[in-house]
């Protein structure tokens, strides 16, 4: 698909981006469009900047370069009100799942309808009830976070991220550290959410199989740029050695296995050195 | 010796680098007093674990603090005759010392060190950016609630301490040495006078309430991530809410009670 019909019909599109920590790029002039409607996947290695890119889409940091575009308004340049409303469209669901700890399943849930709406306690409780339905965890109301699997905890918080009926979520590294079981869940509630909502999907994530499997687009990112993108089957046939290095796993390739070192024999003989 | 000039360099850019970002932060948290006003109970459910959860300690430390100064005060006076004025000696010394600076230290180490860790483990564990994700602004909804809970508290929590504090003074004065219960409280009666010691009290607890709480929130808000972060910021509070109340006290009461 060509980049001026992915341009057309997206809800995100990010121009020209490059961002840096310190001395250290992260970004360098990456464009990449996420459509309406689709489950995008961003890929990539640990340490890339997939988490970064989700909060600078989200506004929470700002790009030295680069425009980024969510639903037709530029991110940057939105004041700390506007940007609160674009916010309570999109939900975002965190690795960690970031719940709050002093609240239990139901009033976790229930926390973004409370801040932002004026609805009566009844209708509140259907809301929340429905939600929890959702990711089949509505037994689990009264369970405090702590009392929670680590797959528990993010299906609640995929329930509070759809708790104000947003128009886009953004998985951060949703599959990581689960149990098959969970994995398979969370890869059903992510592909059926996207249909039934009518939501645009983020996901960010370095589990190949299971993005590959529900993802309709792929971008890969390494050494903040994009070295691959297109369908599942695209990226599966992809000639790029370091594409293919990333979807098939292998420990040596563009991406070395050695972190940037002296000679090993120079660095064995130098004595005197603590390190 | 350079490497100590530019490390003297670096430390001293980087505490007013602090200093700087703490006092944004004070602005912002002040900046959110009206969302209490709106909505009184995250004011209400702080107070709770602020200031009543800290009660017990204050009030046993009052207690025992009273009944030092009565043991203490009373081997003194005796030997000048002037046992009967033991319970102006107690209150005065609650009243305008060791009840607000007691209590405040008290309050930093139990109520101050909570709030760090708390806010650091927020932060830790990406409650503090969710929120920001949720459109709901962490400062206006967790930060403020605490610092004006730790602001009211501890007025409240100082006069807790120095009332028991005199209480514990009379149990050991009349109740084991003796002195005339009658002279213990009239002495007070007619001595401790409501401006010059009460309320410079109640302003010094106001005072220390405030700073224990601006270090306490920002120090956790400030902190690194992790868990060696968290244990750090943790105890710079109690450390730097020691040094503050310290050094504030003394300023104080130059000021209120130099001219006497």
């Amino acid at each position: 698909m060509g980049d001026s019909t992915r341009s057309h019909n997206s809800l995100v599109a990010i121009r020209g981006l490059s961002f840096a920590r310190g001395d250290k790029k992260i970004f360098q002039d990456v464009s990449l469009y996420i459509e309406r409607g689709k489950i995008t996947a961003i890929m990539g290695p640990s340490g890339t900047g997939k988490t970064t890119l989700l909060k600078i889409i989200g506004g929470q940091l700002a790009p030295a370069k680069g425009s980024v575009m969510v639903d037709g308004k530029n991110v940057q340049r939105l004041r700390r009100a506007e940007l609160f409303n674009l916010r309570k469209r999109i939900g975002m669901l965190f690795q960690s799942g970031a719940l709050l700890t002093d609240m239990s399943v139901y009033d976790n849930v229930a926390f973004p309808l409370r801040e932002h709406t004026r609805l009566p306690e009844s209708m509140i409780r259907s809301l929340v009830l429905m939600k929890l339905q959702a990711v089949g965890l509505r037994g689990a109301r009264s369970l405090m976070p702590n009392e929670l699997s680590g797959g528990m905890a993010r299906r609640v918080a995929l329930a509070r991220a759809i708790a104000l009926d947003p128009m886009m979520i953004m998985y951060d590294e949703p599959f990581t550290g689960q149990d098959p079981i969970s994995k398979g869940v969370l890869v059903h509630l992510i592909k059926s959410l996207n249909v039934t909502l009518g939501l645009t999907t983020i996901i960010v994530s370095h589990d190949v199989v299971e993005t590959a499997h529900i993802a309709d687009y792929i971008y890969v990112i390494s050494d903040g740029k994009i070295i691959g993108e297109g369908t599942p089957e695209e990226i599966k046939h992809s000639t790029s050695p370091w594409v293919q290095q990333f979807m098939e796993g292998s420990a040596d390739g563009p991406v070395h296995f050695h972190y940037p070192a002296k000679e090993f024999q120079n660095d064995l003989l130098a004595t005197g050195k603590r390190y | 010796m350079m490497d100590f000039f530019q490390h003297l360099g670096k430390e001293t850019r980087g505490g007013f680098t602090k200093l700087g970002r703490g006092t944004f932060f004070l602005f912002y948290t002040l900046k959110g007093l009206f969302s209490i006003v709106v909505r009184p109970r995250l004011l209400l459910n702080q107070m709770y674990s602020v200031g009543v959860l800290s009660c017990l300690i204050i009030a046993i430390s009052g207690l025992f603090v009273g009944m030092v100064l009565g043991l203490q005060g009373y081997y003194i006076l005796s030997d000048f005759g002037a046992e009967e004025t033991l319970g102006l000696m107690v209150a005065a010394s609650l009243v305008r010392e060791l009840g607000p600076v007691v209590s405040a230290l008290l309050f930093a180490g139990r109520a101050g060190s909570a709030l760090t860790a708390e806010i650091g483990l927020m932060k830790a564990t990406e409650q503090l950016s969710g929120m920001e994700m949720m459109a709901v602004d962490p400062i206006k909804r967790i930060i403020t609630p605490r610092f004006v809970a730790g602001f009211l508290s501890m007025p409240l929590l100082v006069g807790l301490f120095s009332a028991i504090g005199v209480l514990g003074g009379q149990m050991v004065g009349s109740g084991m040495l003796g002195v005339d219960e009658g002279a213990y409280w009239s002495q007070m009666q007619a001595n401790i006078d409501f401006y010059d010691d009460i309320v410079n009290g109640f302003i010094k607890s106001l005072v220390f309430g405030f700073i224990v709480s601006w270090i306490a929130l920002f120090e956790g808000y400030d902190t690194v991530p992790t868990s060696e972060g968290v244990s750090r910021a943790t105890t710079r509070t109690v450390v730097n809410s020691a040094f503050s109340i310290l050094g504030l006290d003394f300023i104080l009461t130059a000021l209120m009670f130099g001219d006497d």
